[in-house]
């Protein structure tokens, strides 16, 4: 089914191309799906994992924007912190369950994605960076001063309660399960949503937006239509953090937020399936590993690396490692 | 004439004169952006980094140093200038022929590394820098007391924003500068050298920054984090204004900064969020911005 789709012209982003690919195939996927079933039984701290995961999602959301439609949204943590946000005050306050919560977070996602995206696909290219920056920055002030998000403190104690009232997600081990369910089930839904003819479209767009427009297709809708999907998801990245880790705070909502989902992006390699997990996981697991290390350095390096990304490497890990084997098979 | 619409004329006045004050901040710094925008083609995101820096840099000659405030004046844009020809040179160079987002993510790194590099030094809590010696007390214009620095502020930046703007458009510099952001290919064989040129619209832009920074430096907390959270905003002023007019960008970043500062006597809670309000509102009505040229 995907090699039909797979094997379109040739293009200057260096996105995901061969379906025969080390880095998309079923079977590598296959290996990499055990291993993550597998991970809290070698050792690896299931809330880091869990917490990566979650900002997996994220990552995957914001590339099917960036990797698939050529926009550069650069305000996506206000949907995933508004997500966080409103289930932690569903969850916590009105006593939602979990599942309840999840779902609430999906529609705040692609509720305010919505209206953000209805005023920011007025304009294109660089715009729509500043545009979906200063109405995130708008979404910061609202959840700074509103009055039931806990201002400066955010939300705390964020019960994870019983997932559909009977099984008990206070146990790490049954949280992580299904934070990994939910990520199976979005990135499969990304893969699909990018190998349909809707994802072809989305495609041309980003390949040429006036040659798509002059084909009759109708971009702004699809822009728009792209854009809600991948806030949808954002905001479930979102509640599903503040279940994990209990909490919904300011940073959630913070511009510095936006900038890391670009920089895992990027880093990882964008318009590639596996690129934002690889990135997320990557920038997560650095700032875990640097946070007591290092201090405010880390602010350095992050932005250092964003630097390295820009200049010297933009296909990212995922697209230079497609690159170095098609240069291979080309010997 | 004690109040206007049941505020005080003393908070109202002086609630619009701090707007004035920030607006004439939005002017000099969306002005730089519009400027290097239209010739590099680069949306700048280190614009506020490069401001703090310029508040920073006149903090630092007065403890470290005992340079004035006027020798900062000048001293501030200089330094902060030759970093964005070093900035030009060594990283944004390589961009010219890519998408513009790469730009922006770079300079968004640029502004990261500054902003983490001035808080390992000095901390996340605010220096003070006092207002100079000449520019200390109060006027009485009869109905209000006029601060001399806030004064002082809106005339210096006004008057800068406005020789820049006669600099680009009434003189031969300004006039090839013009041409340059038109087609660049053709400028070059006329014998000027574009290169130079476009390095030192970075490094004017980077100093028009840093020069906000030091008449800025008086009136707020200086803090690593100043530039990032006024950046924002300024790219607001961008999206609303349009970054085809100079003039319109002065003019747009002056009014927002009056509006917001308004917005703070009748609704305080809104104050923050005012100027994005508008913006959505501008987008809604007239996408291009209030100076824009449609495509």
């Amino acid at each position: 089914m995907s090699s039909a789709v797979t094997s379109n012209a040739s293009t200057p982003v260096p996105a995901m191309k061969s379906s025969l690919s080390l880095l998309t195939g079923p079977r590598l996927w296959a290996a990499v799906f055990v291993v993550l079933l597998a991970a809290p039984f070698i050792g690896l701290y299931p809330v880091f994992m869990m917490k990566a995961l979650c900002f997996a999602i994220f990552a995957c959301a914001f590339n099917l924007l960036l990797g698939y439609t050529g926009l550069l949204s650069f305000g996506h943590a206000a949907f995933m912190g508004a997500a966080a946000y409103a289930t932690g005050w569903l969850v916590r306050s009105a006593g939602w369950p979990p599942e309840l919560g999840l779902l609430a977070g999906l529609a705040v996602g692609a509720g305010l994605g919505l209206v953000v995206g209805l005023i920011a696909i007025r304009r294109q290219g660089i715009y729509f960076a500043m545009i979906t920056l200063a109405m995130a920055q708008m979404v910061y002030f609202v959840c700074l001063q509103a009055p039931f998000t806990g201002g400066e403190d955010g939300l705390q104690g964020v019960p994870r309660g019983k997932l559909f009232g009977f099984i008990p997600l206070s146990n790490d081990l049954t949280m992580y399960f299904v934070v990994l369910a939910v990520f199976a089930a979005v990135f499969l839904a990304i893969v699909r949503i990018v190998h349909s003819p809707y994802g072809q479209v989305l495609k041309a767009i980003r390949e040429n937006e006036p040659r798509a427009v002059s084909l009759g297709y109708d971009v702004d809708r699809y822009k728009l239509l792209a854009f809600v999907l991948s806030t949808a998801i954002a905001g479930l990245a979102g509640s599903l953090k503040t279940l994990v880790l209990g909490f919904a705070t300011l940073s959630d909502v913070h511009w510095s937020l936006s900038g890391e989902v670009v920089l895992m992006t990027l880093l990882g390699g964008m318009g590639t399936f596996a690129g934002p997990v690889i990135g997320a996981f990557t920038i997560i697991g650095l700032q875990n590993f640097l946070a007591d290390r290092v201090g405010s350095w880390i602010t350095v390096i992050i932005g250092a690396i964003f630097v390295v990304c820009v200049i010297a490497f933009r296909r990212g890990i995922v697209g230079e490692l497609l690159a170095w084997q098609q240069r291979r098979q080309g010997r | 004439m004690d109040e206007i619409f049941g505020i005080p004329v003393q908070a109202f006045l002086g609630q619009l004169l701090l707007g004035l004050v920030n607006g004439s901040f939005y002017a000099m710094l969306s002005l730089g952006l519009a400027v290097i925008f239209g010739l590099l083609g680069i949306v700048n995101f280190a614009h506020g980094a490069l401001y703090m820096i310029g508040a920073y840099v006149a903090w630092l000659s007065l403890e470290k140093f005992g340079l004035n405030y006027w020798v900062a004046l000048v001293l501030s844009p200089l330094v902060v200038g030759a970093l964005g020809v070093l900035i030009e040179k060594t990283l944004l160079r390589h961009l010219y022929k890519l998408d513009p987002l790469y730009g922006l993510l770079l300079t968004f790194g640029l502004a990261l590394i500054a902003e983490g590099v001035f808080r390992e030094q000095f901390g996340v809590s605010g220096q003070q820098y006092s207002v100079p010696e000449l520019l200390q007390g109060a006027t009485d214009l009869g109905f209000m007391v006029l601060p001399n620095y806030r004064a002082w502020v809106v005339v210096a930046s006004l008057t800068v924003c406005l020789g820049t703007w006669f600099l680009l458009e009434k003189t031969s510099l300004g006039a090839t500068l013009r041409a340059g952001t038109e087609n660049p290919s053709l400028v070059q064989a006329f014998g000027i050298n574009v290169p130079v040129m476009v390095t030192l619209t970075y490094a004017g832009g980077a100093a028009l920054a840093a020069l906000a920074g030091v008449l800025a430096a008086p009136v707020i907390q200086i803090t690593p984090l100043m530039g990032s959270n006024l950046i924002i905003i300024v790219f607001a002023v961008v999206v609303i204004g349009g970054m085809g007019s100079i003039l319109g960008s002065i003019l747009t970043g002056v009014v927002l900064g009056v509006v917001e500062g308004l917005t703070k006597v009748f609704y305080p809670e809104a104050s923050s969020i005012v100027v994005f309000v508008i913006m959505a509102i501008v987008l809604v009505i007239r996408p291009a911005g209030l100076f824009g040229k449609e495509k």
